[in-house]
């Protein structure tokens, strides 16, 4: 019988197979940390007396609660002496445990969805899991990649195995050939855009077609990422030549690499697999997309007329956003603009933001961000001299961590600030209480960093 | 890490019909800094609970009436968005027992079953009785999963997965279980 993607990755990974009476036990062959959602489940570990079962198969790294400056002295401006005590409990807790750690020396250090990769530890066929929804990110290269809470961190920990049951599966087609100037941000953005913020709920997505195949890894990751932001807890694409191109020679690259490809290339979807779901975009319809709402889902063309409200809910998210059915959404004045999070914030990202940003100048009206994925993006970046670019534009070169996508080391906006920001979740109150925040790519948000108002990169830059 | 057992909740309902609340919602990011659970339930929906200034809004939740209800009604895809268990955690914590959407957000409904949060997807029709009746006294039933409705609002069966009603029933973690494998877990290890 012809087997998907998932289904051939999700049979290798059976323990104990599930029943009517129990889930399946699930082996899991990644587990990344981070200082946020571990913490508790190390503690559950002290308490029952328990220890890692497999420290080779973890890896630890901060980037929530970490600040994306340093003072003068040095010394790093933590938002509060709590967020510096969850930072060094990841430390502690790893160390006492035998983690590999990438912490504040490391050359790896980042947002642990931009470093898993980076390393080579996230491998197509893989199961990988980590206390955080956008580990999704990783299905990019073949995995079944999903995010968990902390109690399952625990089990983890302790086991290297999870209880679930299988989801159905459902099939992204998306081909024919993309229009100049959109990007894999947009393609993602228009997809959740037509199946709904839960549209993906009980379903393992697999992204198929010639736009995927053609996409970059970090253009795919970028598609993975925010294959949760429409209920997905997983979304996979099938590993090919540009996955194992990209997999070459890093930290975790598997020795006999010709044999492993070999395996990883036979993980694709069978001709003839039955998906539970399908749906069919046409590449030529999707436009340069930002969203209008208070959820990723509420996503429209940028060069369109922001839609009636069809309900309460609807109602409301405009009334947060300030913004009116029927008018434009392009001209809308920016006040912040955030470049970065592990949607956007690898060296492809940095590029093609920079690339707007040379030789122009931030509005004056706006502060720009951007912040690198990890130092390993940092330090390419400024190798490329693309750092200087941001900074003679008027833009914060800052240090890698997730910063302002979720705020929690305090790089938030001002009540009522309009943000376009390459993040994942425009939720109200998310980039600070009152925040509005505009989910964009990055050359939307550079663009409108420029312009000061939401603005259509493909309008920036024909007047270049 | 363990919690009450979980058979059958009487209990007035509170009501918050916006669909997609999702868990920035449920628990903002600024509360997920502690390393500990405890007191989370302070900070549950702080965004309605609380003013610029910190004052306690007049928001029901902040009422006695409302701070008694062990159901919590919601729109339409509750739960959605990051997969912080502080989200359950405060809820408990505040002291929900049961959450009732007509749809529930995937990481979110796993996260509540393991914290004895019963999350249950109902009928289209009996969400709405109970979005359109707020404060009703309803009765949750684990053993026969059964939604009853006052006023001859009438019964309504839910669906809730083997295991984890049997943890829920029983007041188990799955950490036991989990442990019970390690030999089968060892031996896949050694085969593949």
């Amino acid at each position: 019988m012809p087997k998907t993607l998932f289904d051939k990755v999700w049979e290798r990974h059976i323990v104990v197979p599930e029943t009517e009476a129990h889930p399946a036990t699930f082996y899991i062959d990644l587990h990344l940390i981070h200082e946020v959602t571990s913490p508790q489940a190390f503690t559950v570990l002290r308490e029952r007396g328990l220890k890692v079962r497999r420290p080779d198969r973890t890896l630890a790294t901060i980037d929530h609660s970490t600040p994306t400056k340093v003072n003068p002295d040095g010394s790093r401006p933590y938002v509060t002496a709590q967020a510096e005590t969850q930072v060094e409990t990841l430390l502690a807790n790893a160390a006492e445990h035998g983690i590999e750690t990438h912490g504040w020396e490391s050359d790896n250090r980042g947002i642990v969805h931009v470093m898993g990769p980076e390393l080579g530890a996230t491998q197509p066929g893989m199961t990988i899991v980590c206390g955080d929804s956008h580990t999704s990110t990783h299905g990019a290269f073949g995995a079944i990649a999903f995010g968990i809470g902390t109690t399952q961190v625990g089990h983890v920990l302790a086991n290297q195995s999870i209880l679930m049951r299988k989801p159905k599966t459902m099939a992204i087609n998306v081909n024919g050939q993309l229009a100049e100037g959109v990007t894999p941000k947009d393609v993602i953005l228009a997809i959740i855009a037509k199946i709904g913020i839960g549209g993906g709920t009980g379903y393992a997505l697999e992204y198929r077609g010639n736009v995927f195949e053609e996409m970059s890894m970090d253009g795919r990751m970028t598609v993975c990422n925010m294959s949760i932001e429409a209920g997905a807890r997983c979304g996979m694409i099938a590993p090919d030549e540009t996955t194992f191109s990209y997999l070459k020679d890093r930290k975790f690259t598997p020795e006999n690499y010709d044999a492993a490809c070999a395996d990883w290339a036979s993980l694709a979807t069978d001709e003839g697999s039955v998906f539970d779901k399908e749906v069919h975009i046409a590449a030529e319809d999707i436009r340069p997309m930002v969203t209008y709402g208070t959820h990723p889902g509420m996503g429209m063309a940028i060069d369109a007329v922001i839609p009636a409200a069809v309900d309460a809910t609807d109602e409301s998210a405009l009334d947060y956003m300030q913004l009116k059915a029927g008018a434009k959404i392009a001209g809308t004045p920016v006040d912040k603009v955030f470049i970065g999070s592990c949607t956007n914030s690898r060296m492809e990202d940095l590029r093609a933001a920079a690339s707007i940003f040379k030789g122009r100048k931030v509005a004056s009206n706006v502060t720009a961000i951007v912040v690198p994925g990890s130092v390993l993006v940092k330090a390419r970046a400024e190798d490329e001299g693309l750092d200087k670019v941001f900074i003679a534009a008027g833009a914060e070169w800052r240090e890698a961590g997730c910063s302002m996508c979720l705020g929690m080391n305090g790089d938030i906006g001002a009540p009522g600030d309009l943000v376009v920001s390459t993040s994942n979740r425009n939720f109200m109150g998310r980039q600070g209480p009152g925040v509005r925040t505009v989910l964009a790519s990055p050359e939307t948000a550079a663009a409108s960093a420029i312009a000061g108002v939401i603005t259509d990169p493909r309008k920036m830059e024909s007047a270049a | 890490m363990t919690f009450a057992p979980l058979t059958t909740v009487t209990s007035r309902t509170l009501v918050l019909p916006l669909e997609n609340i999702d868990t920035d919602q449920i628990m903002p990011a600024k509360f997920l800094s502690m390393t500990t659970k405890a007191g989370l339930g302070e900070h549950v929906f702080a965004n309605l609970r609380y003013d610029a200034k910190g004052n306690l809004t007049d928001h029901e939740l902040n009422s006695e009436d409302g701070k008694a209800c062990e159901i919590l009604v919601a729109g339409h895809n509750f739960g959605c968005g990051s997969s912080r268990e502080h989200a359950p955690w405060g809820l408990t914590d505040y002291g929900f027992r049961v959450v009732i959407s007509s749809e529930i957000a995937d990481i979110f409904r796993g996260n509540s079953l393991k914290n004895g949060l019963l999350p249950i997807v109902i009928d289209k029709r009996a969400h709405q009785w109970l979005l359109d009746n707020p404060g009703a006294d309803v009765t949750v039933d684990l053993d026969s999963c059964e939604v009853r409705l006052p006023r001859n609002g009438g019964t309504y069966k839910f669906d809730v997965d083997a295991f984890s009603r049997h943890c829920l029933m029983e007041g188990v973690d799955e950490m036991g279980y989990l442990q019970n494998q390690d030999d089968a877990i060892a031996a896949y290890e050694i085969e593949r």
